[in-house]
C-alpha cells in the first residue's frame, strides 16, 4: 500500500516530465521523482518499533542490532538528496540560459539548436 | 505509525498533482516545497533524523533557486498540453509502467520487515554490530558515509562539485561576449 502510493508519486513526476511544454514544469518532475526515490528507499529500511540508527550509552550492541532500522540506505539516500542539489541547480541554469536566448520557458518554440 | 505516513503520502501526491497541473510557476513551486518538507516530516517517522534534516535544508535552497530562476520573468502561463495523440500515447506508456512497478513490488519484502534481518550476511548486520567497535562513531550513518564507504562520498563530492562548476559555466556573463566577438570575426573574413 505504501510502495504503491510511492510509486503513485513517482508517475506524477514522470506526468510533468512527459506532457509539459514548459521547462520549469520539467524541473520540477525531475524534482518530484526524486523525492519519491529517496523516500522509497528509506521506506525499504524501515523495520517494525525500530529505533533511529544511533548507539545510545546505555544500550548494548545486541539488544541495539535486534531494534536499529537499516543504516546503509539512509547513509546513500544523504549523498544522493546533495546530489540531487546540485543537478537542479544545473538544470536551472540551463533553463535561465534558454530564457535569455529564446525569450520563453516554452519548450515548442525552441526551434533553433545551432547552439 | 502506518496510517500516519499513508496520510502524509496522500498529502504529498495532492500536492505534487496541484504542482504539476497549476498554471502559475510561483505557486507551482511553493507546491515543491510543501512536497519536500513532507518528505522531511516522512523520514523523521522512519527513524531517520540525519537525512530529514539534510532534506530541510536542501529542500530550502531548491525553493531559492527556483524562485530566483522564475521570479521577475515573463511568466506568461503556456496554454494548452501537447497534442492529443502524443498526450494519449504517453498516458498510455505511464499506465503500463505504474502496472509493472505494481507487478515488481510483489517481489519486495513487506514493509516494517526489511531484508537484513532475514539474511544473516547482508552488509548492514555488520555494520550494525561492529560499526562502534571499528569506527568508533555512536552514529552508524556516520560510520557508513564516511569510514566504510568513504570513496562513494569522495565520489559524491566530485558530482557535486563537477555540477556546480557546469552551472556557473552556463551562467557565466563573459561566455555572451566570447560568442558576439567570434561572429563579429566571421564576419569580418
Amino acid at each position: 500500500m505504501i510502495y504503491a502510493l510511492c510509486l503513485v508519486l513517482f508517475m506524477v513526476g514522470l506526468y510533468g516530465v512527459v506532457t509539459k511544454k514548459n521547462t520549469v514544469k520539467i524541473v520540477i518532475g525531475i524534482i518530484i521523482m526524486e523525492y519519491a526515490v529517496n523516500l522509497f528507499l528509506v521506506l525499504l529500511g524501515y523495520r517494525k518499533d525500530g529505533v533511529a540508527p544511533i548507539i545510545d550509552e546505555g544500550t548494548s550492541v545486541l539488544k541495539f542490532s535486534q531494534l536499529a532500522v537499516d543504516p546503509l540506505p539512509q547513509a546513500l539516500v544523504l549523498t544522493a538528496i546533495v546530489i540531487g542539489l546540485g543537478v537542479i541547480a544545473l538544470m536551472v541554469a540551463i533553463c535561465i540560459r534558454l530564457y535569455e536566448r529564446y525569450g520563453t520557458f516554452d519548450i515548442t518554440e525552441m526551434r533553433r539548436l545551432k547552439g | 505509525m502506518v496510517t500516519l505516513l499513508t496520510v502524509l503520502l496522500f498529502f504529498m501526491v495532492v500536492g505534487a498533482i496541484i504542482a504539476v497541473e497549476t498554471k502559475d510557476l510561483l505557486s507551482s513551486i511553493i507546491c515543491v516545497g510543501a512536497v519536500g518538507f513532507g518528505v522531511s516530516i516522512a523520514f523523521l517517522f522512519l527513524r531517520a533524523p540525519d537525512i530529514a534534516i539534510t532534506q530541510v535544508v536542501v529542500e530550502v535552497l531548491v525553493l531559492v533557486i527556483l524562485i530566483r530562476a522564475t521570479i521577475s520573468r515573463d511568466v506568461t502561463a503556456i496554454s494548452g498540453d501537447r497534442e492529443f495523440f502524443s498526450m494519449t500515447v504517453s498516458i498510455a506508456l505511464l499506465l503500463v509502467i505504474f502496472i509493472f512497478g505494481l507487478e515488481v513490488f510483489k517481489s519486495f519484502p513487506q514493509f516494517r520487515e526489511p531484508v537484513f534481518t532475514t539474511m544473516s550476511d547482508a552488509s548492514t548486520n555488520t555494520y550494525i554490530q561492529r560499526g562502534l567497535i571499528q569506527t568508533g562513531a555512536a552514529n552508524l550513518v556516520t560510520s557508513i558515509i564516511l569510514d566504510y564507504r568513504a570513496y562513494d562520498t569522495l565520489g559524491e563530492a566530485t558530482v557535486l562539485f563537477t555540477a556546480i562548476l557546469g552551472a556557473l559555466a552556463i551562467l557565466r556573463a563573459k561566455a555572451r561576449k566570447r560568442t558576439t566577438d567570434s561572429s563579429e570575426g566571421n564576419s569580418d573574413q
